[in-house]
């Protein structure tokens, strides 16, 4: 569509990315200090269509310590699979969430449907993950899916991850009904993350 | 507009694994990062409209009854994409501390003082040629427990979003000849000099406004190129 000379052949270089720092809530997770929310850690308000699930976590470091200044975001498509689908009141597929002083963080939203793959198969339900935290420069791309899904067992992505680390992809069913996904950035059990 | 995303473009992003910066050592993955495919789930995103941005939110100078304390400057720029072109109506949200390096966050316990008039957060969205502008007060330089005597220097935190979750970054703009630079290891965690210089504004007198604020250009590029060239590329 461009006529710009320019634009074919030489990119301009991106702008890298730089950590997210200790001191970010006041602005990106605002509540407590009064601000304006771009969005929370409920993502589906109530009536939107779909099976309503809450997931919850725990961010931990190398140590085992939890990460008491991360924030987490989520995006996902809708209960049939589409984004950004025009007429879903009360749903973007957007969440944003800052992780307690103990590393925890909680998602309600709905199960999303399946979205089709590039080559035509279709991936299992899951939800795009973002980790931000002091200590990380580059933004920690994951993806949480849930435990139980028949679909996972085809599911393209999931298919690329060693199969003695998919587990940590897979958010697992609590007694109270809730899916559990931790975060774990280093370890025995660390979190697969993408280069996207 | 139909965009692709060059796995290339993400070498300009510092590793994880930059020990310097004490806060990586047990946060940094240590196992190989999965090369992601894009699908639908990587090439959407959330798109945001003027109802996220509140009129003054652009104008950090004018949230409170009175003016903070600082140097008063303008720090506007443009959002583009990998070919030059704008990125219309994107979200930019900034935050940083005050003149004297104070941060308003409860836990930032610098021994310098807060300024009523000052919280530090903005929002703005671009116009229609990708242009944004904010008004503010430049940053005090703070001290940090990374190594003896760690300062950082001067910056203005970025949040944008552009067209989809692969042009999402976060950055940190700083001020052009900052002595701090070589000391600090979140700036130089970006190891390629001319990659590094991309963070740093421009001091530009056409945005500087006479007798009232000194004006810093800072462009943004995210990802993303037109996935039909006009021309293939070709090797140099």
């Amino acid at each position: 569509m461009s006529t710009d000379p320019q634009t074919a052949e030489a990119p301009l270089g991106i702008t890298p990315s730089q950590t997210i720092g200790p001191f970010f809530a006041y602005a990106l997770t605002p509540r407590a200090y009064g601000g304006s929310e771009l969005a929370t850690g409920t993502v589906a308000a109530e009536g939107v269509a779909g099976e309503r699930i809450r997931i919850v976590g725990t961010v931990y470091d190398g140590d085992g310590a939890p990460v008491g200044d991360a924030m987490i975001e989520t995006w996902q498509a809708d209960a049939q699979g589409r984004y950004n689908a025009a007429g879903n009141a009360g749903f973007t597929g957007f969440g944003r969430i800052e992780a307690t002083a103990e590393g925890a963080f909680q998602i309600e939203t709905i199960r999303p449907g399946t979205v089709a793959a590039p080559d035509g198969t279709m991936q299992a339900p899951h939800l795009s993950l973002s980790v931000f935290a002091r200590g990380i420069l580059t933004r920690l791309a994951t993806r949480i899916y849930f435990e139980g899904e028949p679909g996972n067992a085809a599911d393209p992505v999931l298919a690329l991850v060693p199969a003695q680390r998919r587990h940590t992809l897979i958010a697992t069913r609590e007694s109270d009904g809730s899916f559990r996904f931790d975060i774990h950035l280093q370890g025995e059990n660390e979190t697969v993350f993408f280069a996207a | 507009m139909s965009l692709i995303y060059p796995r290339e473009s993400l070498a300009a992003h510092p590793a994880n694994a930059s020990p310097a910066y004490g806060s990586t050592v047990k946060r940094a993955p240590s196992k190989p990062l999965i090369l992601l495919p894009h699908t639908l789930s990587e090439t959407t995103g959330p798109v945001f409209g003027h109802t996220a941005v509140a009129a003054g939110d652009s104008d950090l100078t004018r949230q409170h009854a009175g003016e903070p304390l600082g140097e008063r400057i303008i720090v506007s720029g443009r959002v583009l994409d990998e070919d030059g072109r704008p990125v219309p109506h994107t979200l930019i949200e900034i935050w940083q501390a005050n003149a004297g390096g104070r941060y308003v966050h409860v836990r930032d316990q610098h021994p310098a003082p807060l300024d009523p008039n000052f919280t530090g957060a903005g929002r703005a969205l671009t116009d229609a040629e990708g242009r944004y502008r904010f008004v503010t007060v430049k940053p005090g330089a703070y001290p940090w427990r990374n190594h003896h005597n760690a300062w950082r220097p001067a910056h203005i935190h970025f949040s944008l979003f552009g067209p989809s979750f692969l042009s999402r970054v976060i950055t940190q703009m700083y001020f052009p000849g900052d002595p701090l630079f070589k000391y600090d290891p979140i700036f130089q965690s970006i190891t390629d000099a001319q990659v590094r210089e991309r963070l740093v504004s421009r001091l530009d007198l056409a945005t500087t406004e006479p007798e009232w604020a000194l004006g810093y250009q800072f462009d943004i590029v995210l990802r993303g190129r037109n996935a039909t060239p006009v021309e293939e590329p070709h090797e140099h």
